[in-house]
Formats: structure tokens, C-alpha cells, sequence
């Protein structure tokens, strides 16, 4: 399997509908309402993040979008099969090095060794990581783990991109890192990415729309359009502009708290 | 059994400082030295005191014969020592055969079990029960079953060998992650594949810490069983049985040394194998 070029004007003008959630509501056996009526179309070319306090549905969200968990109530329906998922932690084999955890979804998919292993280097080349193919997991560091992990989602050239608080656990720096090189694969891919987060800031560096959600039960209480082009600058961070919609999540998440 | 690590060790190759190698191992020789010393000093004190209460025991002391009796008239021997080795070669034998079948049924089990929470709660407590069975008052019934040769020697060791294995294995093939079993099931896989590419190599550290206990226990086990059958080839434990019998106390001493020595090259072996096949990505791996 290669990955095939595209073209990045087609792909980053938002396209057709990926997943699409209508009215969707998780209420468990106990009585604990997670989720309720959240509505959230995800179309090519879009980048979506959903930012929340903890324990707000938003990791279930995504679980619901990639079949991991189900919903008492609403519908929602992804319209491919090529879903990328990234845990939270890299989720590596440790005793497979790097080169053969990249190759893993593409053999447990059936693909022939010879092009796991071309969509497996393509991958690592994407990523940063040639040079530590033959690497273990444990050599490596936090940072170099999660690329790991992003590349052997990448084999699947997948449609729609699932993220789970990737980046959590690293280190500010490697966290900004890891995220100028999502969007720049974003940008040349175009796929369609849905993105959980804690860090306000990294929610409107990456994505294309933020949707911000009130704690338990889980609703979503504000749409903040991005309207940065891409590909985008890393300066961006900086400018008045950034700050001033970083100021309007933090404060819509501040009042779904209250 | 979820002890990964239970024995010190001092060698385990630092996989992630390749470029230090010279200081390290001028470090390494003089930590194996302090490894080495203490034990040492303890056999220099028990084999003094052993010397030392076998010359106050006088006449009496065919009941413990001084140290150097054990190597001249057990070990050195011309006619002990060939008798000692073949049986030597016999309880490998039966302990070996005993250790691969218990190894098969004990991962056979564990899977077996891993299947179903119903399977799990209705198999377990048989493997606890089997580990809590004392072995020693069914050796004579399997004998009247079995016969009393090759055969019921083996069953001995399995049964005193099984528990290890199973209970290893199945928190081995248990410790898989949730985020694990998640990246496989959204490949909608079958379940043996997440078995065989999953769930089998995460258990391997776990099995290899259970074959160990499993290879030194199934020596015990055949040694036990050849002590109470005593027919057929005899192996350590018929000679044993023998040489108490007949008060030849340097040449049984001399057995129950090589008997422990075989357990020693045992435990060292496996746990050499282990860090061989998991050493390179399982941390906590040492022998």
C-alpha cells in the first residue's frame, strides 16, 4: 500500500461528511448521564477539536465515532472504513521495533510483507523517525514513541483521524513540536482529523474549528471557528489574534464550569 | 507467581548506554566479585562447622560424614560415580518429559481459561487445588494406576510442575493493556490473532518466570517419584532411597549434592533462556 499523493487544494477545502453525530446521548446503567444531544459533523479537510474539563464525555465522543464504545441515544455514522485511532499512551508492541510496530496494522489488515514494508518506511520518513527503524519502543523517548504511534496510523492512509489526548503526557516543547508536524501532515494530507484535548492553546494552533463542552452530562456549549489558513505558521502562537481565541474557549469552558 | 523479578542481578546488558561499554565493565567485574564473596563466605562457615561437628559426632559419625568423605567415597568413587551420573542422566529424563507436558497443558490451560470469565471461574480452582493437593500421599495411588515405571514418574512432575505454568500464563496473557486490545480490535481481528500477535508474545516474561519454577519443581517431582517406585531405571531418588537404607551416608550426600547442583544448573539455564528471547524489550527481566 502507498500512500497516495493528493492534492493539497482539494483536500483542505472542506469536504464531504466523514462522521457525523446527531443527537447523541450516553446514559449508563448506573444513571450517569456522559454525553447529551451533542450534534458534530466532521468533513474532509476540517480539523476539529473538542476541549472539556475531565470526565465530560469528550474521550467517550471519539470512542463512539470509532465503534470502542456504543450510545443509548442519537445516531451517528461514519461514512469510511479507513479510521485512524491514536491513543492516549503510544500503544506499542515493546517487543516489536519500530519499523515492525509501524508495519502492524497493515499485517493484522493482510497486506502483503513487501508493501507493509513501503507504507511502513513512507510512514517513518513522515514522521521524523528514519534512522530508528530497528529501534525498541523502550529506547525511545516520550516524544519519539507518539511518532511512532501517528506513523503506524498513518499506514492505514486513513480518511478520518481519531486523536485521544495524544500529546498529554510530553513535555510543552516536544507537545508543540508534535503539533507543527500534525498540521503540516493535516495540510498535505487533508484528511479529517477530531482532536481531544485539555490544552486550550492546542486546540486553536491545530484546529479548524474548536468545540468547546460543559462537564457531566456532556453538551457542547460553544462552536469557535479558526480562521487561520493553512498550512500554518508556527508564529501564529504569537499574535493578537490567537490570544484573543484562546481568550473566548478558555472563557466559554470557565462558564460551562461554573 | 506475579513476582517478574525476584532474584538481584548484576549482568543485565544496559541496552540503553551503548557508548558507555569500558567503565561499565570494570564496574561489572567488581560487582559480580561482590556477588560472588558472600555466598562464598557462607559455604567456607557451613563447611567448617560441618567439618567440625562430624569430628565431635566421633564413632558416631557415619551420621554426618565429613565434607571431604562426600568427594572421596561419594563423588570420586569409581564404582558411586557412574552410578550417580546414570541416574543423574534417568531423573533428567523424567523431568524433562514432565516439564514439556506441563508446559504444553499449563499454557493449554491458561488459553483455555483466558476465553471466557465462565471458563476462568469454573478452571481456576482446580489449578489452586492441584497446587494445594499434597503430591506426596497420591505418589503410592498413581503407582497402583500407573505402574510403577516411566510413565507414573512423569505424571509425579507434571502434577507438582502444572500449577506454575498456569497460573504464569494466565497473568501473563492478563497483563495485556485495554488501549492494547483496543488497537487490534479496531482491525477487527480474531481473536487468535490477538492472541498469537498480542496477547502470547506480552505473557512470554510471566511464562518464562513460571518455567522456571516449573523445570526446578518438576527435578523435584522426579526425584520424589523414583524415590517411592524405585523400579524400572533407577534415578536420583532410587538411589537415594537405596543408599539410606544401606546407612551410606558419604554416598547420599553425594547424590543430594548433584541432585541440588541439577537444580542450580536449572534455574540458571532458564533464566539465561529468558533473557535471551526477552531480555532486548522486557526491562525487568534478570536471571
Amino acid at each position: 500500500m502507498t500512500i497516495p499523493a493528493v492534492d493539497p487544494a482539494a483536500r483542505t477545502t472542506p469536504g464531504e461528511t466523514l462522521v457525523e453525530f446527531r443527537d447523541i446521548g450516553m446514559t449508563y446503567e448506573t444513571g450517569t448521564t456522559a454525553l447529551e444531544g451533542v450534534d458534530l459533523t466532521v468533513r474532509r479537510g476540517e480539523f476539529v477539536t473538542v476541549v472539556g474539563p475531565s470526565g465530560c464525555g469528550k474521550s467517550t465522543l471519539l470512542r463512539i465515532a470509532a465503534g470502542l464504545e456504543s450510545h443509548t441515544d442519537g445516531t451517528c455514522e461514519t461514512s469510511t472504513d479507513r479510521v485512524g485511532f491514536v491513543f492516549q499512551d503510544a500503544t506499542l508492541l515493546p517487543w516489536r521495533s519500530v519499523r515492525r510496530n509501524v508495519e502492524l496494522l497493515a499485517e493484522l489488515n493482510g497486506l502483503p510483507a513487501a508493501e507493509r514494508a513501503e507504507a511502513a518506511a513512507e510512514a517513518i520518513d513522515l514522521v521524523g523517525l528514519a534512522g530508528f527503524e530497528s529501534s525498541l519502543p523502550r529506547q525511545l523517548s516520550g516524544g519519539m514513541r507518539m511518532r511512532t504511534s501517528l506513523a503506524r496510523s498513518l499506514t492505514l492512509d486513513p480518511d478520518l483521524f481519531l486523536f485521544d489526548e495524544p500529546f498529554g503526557a510530553l513535555d510543552e516543547i516536544t507537545r508543540q513540536r508534535l503539533n507543527d508536524e500534525l498540521l503540516r501532515l493535516f495540510a498535505e494530507r487533508g484528511f479529517g482529523g477530531l482532536f481531544i484535548t485539555h490544552s486550550v492553546a492546542e486546540a486553536v494552533y491545530l484546529s479548524t474549528r474548536v468545540i468547546v463542552m460543559s462537564g457531566r452530562p456532556g453538551r457542547i456549549v460553544d462552536v469557535v471557528d479558526v480562521p487561520f489558513d493553512l498550512p500554518r505558521d508556527p508564529e501564529v502562537r504569537y499574535t493578537a489574534e490567537f490570544g484573543e481565541l484562546v481568550g473566548r474557549v478558555s472563557h466559554s469552558l470557565k462558564e460551562a464550569h461554573a | 507467581m506475579t513476582q517478574l523479578a525476584n532474584t538481584p542481578s548484576t549482568t543485565a546488558p544496559d541496552t540503553t548506554t551503548p557508548g558507555a561499554t569500558a567503565p561499565v565493565s570494570g564496574r561489572r567485574r567488581r560487582a559480580l566479585l561482590a556477588t560472588v564473596w558472600p555466598p562464598l563466605a557462607v559455604l567456607v562457615v557451613i563447611l567448617g562447622s560441618w567439618t567440625a561437628a562430624s569430628a565431635l559426632l566421633g564413632d558416631q559419625s557415619f551420621l554426618l560424614p565429613a565434607p571431604h568423605r562426600v568427594i572421596t567415597e561419594g563423588l570420586g568413587d569409581p564404582i558411586v560415580l557412574p552410578e550417580i551420573v546414570e541416574a543423574l542422566g534417568q531423573t533428567v529424563l523424567v523431568a524433562f518429559i514432565g516439564l514439556a507436558i506441563a508446559v504444553v497443558l499449563g499454557v493449554g490451560w491458561a488459553i483455555v481459561m483466558l476465553q471466557a470469565q465462565w471458563a476462568e471461574r469454573s478452571l481456576y480452582p482446580y489449578a489452586v487445588i492441584l497446587q494445594c493437593i499434597p503430591i506426596l500421599a497420591l505418589v503410592p495411588l498413581i503407582g497402583f494406576w500407573f505402574g510403577y515405571g516411566l510413565p507414573a514418574r512423569v505424571i509425579v512432575c507434571v502434577l507438582i510442575a502444572l500449577f506454575p505454568m498456569v497460573s504464569n500464563t494466565l497473568f501473563g496473557l492478563q497483563s495485556v493493556d485495554r488501549s492494547h486490545h483496543e488497537l487490534f480490535r479496531l482491525q477487527r481481528v480474531s481473536r487468535w490473532t490477538t492472541l498469537w500477535k498480542l496477547q502470547l508474545p506480552a505473557a512470554l516474561p510471566a511464562m518464562f518466570v513460571g518455567l522456571r519454577t516449573s523445570a526446578g519443581l518438576s527435578v523435584v517431582g522426579a526425584i520424589v517419584g523414583d524415590y517411592f517406585f524405585r523400579r524400572g531405571t533407577p534415578g536420583l531418588g532410587s538411589l537415594m532411597s537405596t543408599y539410606t537404607s544401606r546407612l551410606l551416608a558419604p554416598e547420599l550426600y553425594a547424590s543430594v549434592l548433584v541432585a541440588a547442583l541439577l537444580g542450580v544448573v536449572i534455574f540458571v539455564t532458564f533464566g539465561f533462556l529468558a533473557r535471551l528471547v526477552v531480555g532486548r524489550w522486557y526491562g525487568a527481566t534478570k536471571s
